[in-house]
């Protein structure tokens, strides 16, 4: 009997290592280990042996149907894995195929540029400050000392709507009526952003709306110097650490003395070339003190109070640090080209 | 204002100066040289010839054979198609080997069988505007005075030798629309002296005052009149240095008389008129303001109406010229003047610029009276002009002045601390570097103490106040020498404001959300401003636009993003998405500003989402815009609080169109457009919404509250109901919501179907219903009494039934 279940676990352990898949170790689990298999009957015949023979041909039994039944569950876990590997090798993709796109927008570059420089003065202590876009002469021209007749009112002519209301021709006067609601005492720092409107014909560098963010600084003691640093800060920040500034006497009628800010041109290095107009030097900014009898209409003491403003175009920023070469892209909104500026700077 | 680096040495030295240095000096203290043109270059090998003989072309009808003595050792053929060339003329001669502006190499040739040895050249041939070149010369070659030889350097002698500087002027600096201006400016900047020009009178036995009178009626317009009159002049052409000079300038010389008067223009700023005296009309000059209605025609040959604003120079009858714009065409200067009356006036910047504006008529004088011009150099430009008048046109100069004079000329005293230029530029500067400042632009400065006291010359009427005294300081200073400081003192906070921080919110929101922003012009047309607007307010319209597209206000942005849509699918651009936020504009009458309300609206059009190679392919419709908002209104916490019903507007579609309501107050709306306006427009079917961003952002919302997760199951009931196709699906969940009461927390649509197998006029449309208890499980029992509630609320508030 022995002999019969030394044969039997040879014969199944051989036919489990045959087996190539799980249905054929089912077969052979069934055959050997089933209720009508080989071991089964061997154990039937147990009750011709003697009651000392039993026991031990009972553990024999036993031990054979472990470890037939521990191969099988190695194979069948090798077998199992293998099926799984197939399965996923049968599940391959082509992952150069193009995704499932994910809808995706963004902002207009002239607000990148708005935020960018809102955000590098918010971090300065300014505070952001708006107004209407149709003005009253007088905030927009009058209490930036440009009375009526002014010739320089000629430098911005203007879109009326009636003989007193008009739409701004600057963000300016967000900054006489926030002195205004200061009621002449300090200290003011802030940045006004928003659009404006000049009659000019739409062509590549002219647009009869454009934006403009201006800031002001109001305080006992602000001087031109303060000017100069807090414009060196900002050139730095938005156009590189590498690039220079320079002032130049200018005139503007809200501020004396009055200045032009210009960065070194980055393409040549300060050597001159086409885009610096051979001079090395790149335009950016108006800017100055604050005139006294802007200050005073405001209702503060000139005496005591003095402090800068300054100016700039988003447009003109965002043509020189992306190269847009015609203003007009900003306003007609072609996918094509709001789709550039997705990505992050 | 061109200044000549040539002319310009008559007043100041500029030895060791090269004209490039000269302009970035210029410009780093204040004048922005917008350009330096080098008049000769590009041209070569251009000399004075002398015609010595010219006959006709034997083969063409419009050339001449030339023989032109070009100063070498034989004279050379040279053939010219110019009409006006003549035997015994000075001419410039580009010779063989000679270049010309846009690199033109001049070759000898054969034209029509005859041999040409060069070209004879016009003044525009050689570089010079049509519109300077003296009119008698436009046509053809230009003729030189007999006095030039033969040979010399042709551009040398017309003062091509020469490098312009262009000046932009702002408003403040008139004061340089005069070379004697810039050579003050120039003589401040380098440290030099400023040589002035002189007259030289010999004085005639008749008095000017024995000729001619002079009255002004408006003495605020103009205070001071000065006339001079000169007789025996004859007219011919300036001197050519001086026609060169005026041509540098951008001016087009005329004839002797005319030049002076502008050569005197350009060197002291000073406008003046040349009258005929013949012609004048009467022995006395009267300045009054016009009558309306009254009549001048100018020399420009427009006859103008004026009014009573403007001011005129009249016979004491008729007006003779428009005050300081320009002069009339009855009493002008001709070939045939004898007798000169010359004027030299203040007129008030003021009434120039009026009738200037009105007449749409800029001229050289009325641009220097508009800015202002200096009323110390009326008399003396006067006397240079009939001292040149004497000496370029034989003139006879009669004595002395004829004048009304009630100007009060007080130049400008201003005292300023050393403390306070340094306080306001943030420098150190000495007493001494300011003092040397104020001496290098000439003017009178006494120190006392900490103390400069400042006396401005008349001729820069721009400094006023101490501030302009800095300025002065601080440009010929150097900017580059002020140093560079952030302001001291009491520290701000810097942040936005709760609306600005929320505006960003929306905005990032939308562009996650797959919306590009759009940045739309305010103006539009009258035909689109009422279109889709939320408010019904009137609009806007400017006094005098600029084109009928871009005359009023718009009341709403969805017109303006339909346009970007239109613009877009012009080019193959499908599949659009864009927002934009900014101010709508509405009228709240004549004298107030207008309400400006920010808007958010968004367009969208075409596929929302498609993957081709996996068959996805799903256009836009209402609920992906519903949905983008549903989202945006989570954002800010308003999702309880908005409501949306349908809705009827012009140029949307009428079913599938929703007003917006924010705790029941409109807001705005969603929708399709009107399949009408969407065909006009050539797009695809399109979306929009319109909402007031102030609305929505100023909204009250619940502050921020943790609430615990659930640890107790949920029960979920679905319902199939049936229920009358007008029953809208908001009813219904409100009536679910009502009756669910507290165990009632999730009720929402998960099927919908309208089709065939359904009775006539009804629908099935399937809730899922979830129920739970923060603090228990829910029995079975408990969960259905509830739904029976909610069952029967359907039932007999909107006659929905469970489906059988
Ligand atoms: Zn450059």
């Amino acid at each position: 009997m022995q002999d019969r279940l030394n044969e039997l676990q040879e014969e199944a352990l051989k036919k489990i290592e045959e087996s190539t898949n799980l249905k054929e170790l089912n077969e052979v689990r069934v055959a050997y280990l089933g209720k009508k298999g080989p071991i089964t009957e061997v154990l039937r015949g147990m009750g011709k042996l003697s009651a000392e023979e039993r026991p031990k041909m009972g553990a024999l039994v036993n031990v054979v149907r472990e470890v037939i039944a521990e191969k099988m569950e190695e194979k069948q876990n090798m077998l199992e894995d293998a099926e799984v590997l197939e399965k996923l090798a049968s599940e391959t993709i082509d992952v150069t195929l193009p995704g499932s796109p994910v809808r995706v927008g963004n902002h207009h570059p002239l607000t990148s540029i708005i935020e960018e420089i809102e955000d590098l003065f918010i971090g300065m202590g300014y505070e952001v400050a708006e107004g209407p876009e149709v003005e009253k002469d007088y905030y927009n021209f009058e209490a930036l000392n440009l009375p009526k007749g002014h010739p320089a009112r000629d430098m911005q002519d203007s879109f009326y709507i009636t003989e007193e209301i008009l739409l701004r021709t600057h963000t300016s006067p967000v900054q006489a009526r926030t002195m205004e609601k200061h009621q002449g005492k300090g200290p003011i720092k802030i940045i006004c952003p928003g659009k404006v409107y000049r009659r000019d014909n739409d062509d590549a560098t002219h647009s009869h709306q454009f934006m403009q963010i201006e800031g002001l600084v109001i305080g006992e003691n602000i001087r031109m110097s303060d000017l100069k640093g807090t414009l060196e800060v900002f050139a730095k920040k938005m156009f590189g650490d590498d690039r220079e500034i320079r002032l130049r006497p200018s005139f503007f009628p809200f501020t004396e003395p009055s200045v032009e800010m210009d960065i070194s041109c980055k393409i040549c290095g300060g050597k001159g070339c086409s885009v610096c107009k051979k001079t090395g030097w790149i335009e950016i900014l108006g800017a100055g003190m604050v005139h006294p009898n802007v200050l005073e209409m405001a209702g503060y003491d000139s005496k005591k109070y003095t402090g800068f403003a300054f100016g700039m175009g988003p447009e003109r920023i965002a043509m020189l640090k992306y190269g847009v070469d015609d203003i007009r892209h900003f306003y007609t909104n072609d996918v094509r080209f709001l789709k550039q500026f997705l990505k992050q700077e | 204002m061109f200044v000549s680096y040539k002319w310009l040495q008559d007043y100041v030295d500029l030895a060791g100066i090269t004209p490039e240095e000269l302009a970035e000096k210029i410009t780093k203290s204040g004048i922005e040289v917008e350009g330096v043109e080098v008049l000769n270059e590009g041209i070569e090998g251009v000399v004075i010839g002398h015609v010595l003989e010219r006959e006709q072309h034997p083969n063409a009808d419009k050339l001449s054979k030339c023989l032109v003595d070009i100063g070498q050792d034989a004279p050379v053929q040279i053939v010219c198609g110019a009409a006006n060339v003549a035997q015994g003329q000075k001419v410039a001669v580009a010779t063989v080997g000679a270049v010309l502006p846009g690199n033109f190499k001049i070759k000898r040739a054969k034209l029509r069988g005859e041999e040409s040895n060069g070209m004879i050249c016009s003044l525009t041939e050689l570089g010079m505007e049509g519109k300077i070149v003296p009119k008698e010369y436009s046509e053809g070659i230009f003729v030189f005075p007999a006095d030039v030889v033969p040979g010399t350097d042709a551009l040398s002698v017309l003062n091509r030798d020469d490098a312009v500087l262009e000046l932009g002027l702002t408003p403040n600096r008139s004061d340089c629309l005069s070379m004697l201006g810039v050579a003050y400016e120039v003589a401040a900047i380098l440290g030099r002296e400023v040589k002035l020009p002189e007259s030289e009178l010999h004085s005639s036995e008749e008095n000017a005052s024995d000729f001619i009178q002079v009255r002004v009626e408006a003495q605020n317009d103009n205070p001071l009149y000065v006339a001079k009159v000169i007789k025996n002049v004859k007219i011919g052409p300036s001197p050519l240095w001086m026609q060169t000079r005026l041509m540098s300038a951008g001016i087009r010389p005329h004839n002797n008389v005319v030049d002076i008067t502008n050569y005197i223009l350009l060197e002291y700023g000073q406008p003046l008129h040349a009258f005929d005296y013949d012609l004048f009309g009467s022995k006395e000059i009267v300045v009054r303001r016009a009558n309306d209605g009254e009549t001048i025609e100018t020399l420009d040959d427009i006859k103008r109406t004026l009014t009573k604003e403007h001011l005129v120079i009249t016979n004491g009858k008729d007006p003779v010229a428009l005050a300081g714009v320009m002069g009339g065409a009855n009493s002008e200067v001709t070939s045939e003047t004898t007798t000169v009356l010359l004027e030299s006036a203040y007129f008030s910047g003021a009434v120039v610029r009026k009738a200037s504006k009105d007449q749409g008529l800029r001229s050289e004088a009325s641009a220097r009276f508009e800015k202002g011009i200096d009323p110390n150099r009326v008399r003396v430009s006067a006397e240079r002009a009939a001292y040149l008048m004497a000496k370029y046109a034989g003139g006879e100069v009669l004595s002395g002045t004829v004048e009304h004079d009630s100007l009060t000329i007080e130049p400008a005293v201003v005292s300023i601390t050393l403390n306070k230029i340094n306080t306001v530029l943030g420098t150190e500067m000495s007493m001494e570097e300011v003092e040397d400042i104020f001496n290098r632009l000439q003017f009178k400065a006494s120190v006392d103490g900490e103390t400069i006291t400042v006396t401005v010359p008349t001729r820069r009427g721009d400094i006023q106040i101490e501030e302009d005294l800095i300025e002065e300081a601080a440009r010929l200073y150097g900017y580059d020498n002020i140093p560079k400081t952030l302001p001291i003192g009491s520290s701000t906070a810097g942040r936005l404001t709760e609306y600005q921080y929320k505006r960003r919110i929306v905005r990032r929101y939308l562009e996650g959300a797959g919306l590009y922003q759009a940045v739309t012009y305010s103006l539009t047309s009258e035909e689109k401003v009422a279109q889709y607007a939320i408010e019904s307010r009137d609009a806007i319209r400017l006094a005098m636009p600029m084109s009928e597209d871009r005359s009023m206000l718009r009341l709403s942005i969805v017109p303006q993003l339909l346009e970007v849509l239109k613009y877009n699918g012009a080019r193959q651009n499908d599949n659009l998405a864009v927002y934009e936020t900014g101010a709508v504009f509405l009228s709240n009458g004549t004298e107030e500003l207008p309400v400006e309300h920010e808007h958010v609206a968004a367009a969208l059009t075409g596929l929302w989402h498609s993957h081709s190679w996996q068959g996805e392919k799903k256009p836009v419709d209402f609920f992906v815009v519903k949905g983008i908002l549903e989202g945006l209104f989570d954002k800010l916490g308003l999702t309880e609080k908005v409501k949306y019903i349908q809705s009827q507007m012009d140029g949307m579609h009428p079913g599938r169109t929703a007003d917006l309501l924010l705790n029941g107050e409109k807001i705005g709306f969603a929708g399709q457009i009107h399949p009408g306006v969407q065909k006009e427009l050539d797009l695809k079917e399109t979306f929009v919404f319109e909402l007031s961003l102030k609305a929505i952002l100023e909204a009250a919302t619940e502050p921020l509250h943790y609430h615990a997760i659930p640890r107790f199951p949920s029960m979920t009931r679905d319902i199939a109901l049936v229920a009358d196709k007008q029953t809208v699906s908001g009813k219904l969940k409100e009536i679910i919501v009502e009756a669910g009461g507290t165990l009632l927390k999730e009720a929402s649509v998960f099927d919908l179907y309208e089709g065939e197998r359904m009775e006539q006029g009804k629908k099935s449309i399937a809730f899922s219903l979830k129920y739970a208890d923060p603090e228990r499980t829910l029995t079975d029992e408990e969960v259905t009494k509830v739904h029976e509630k909610v069952l029967e609320a359907l039932k007999e508030k909107a006659g929905a039934v469970l489906r059988g």
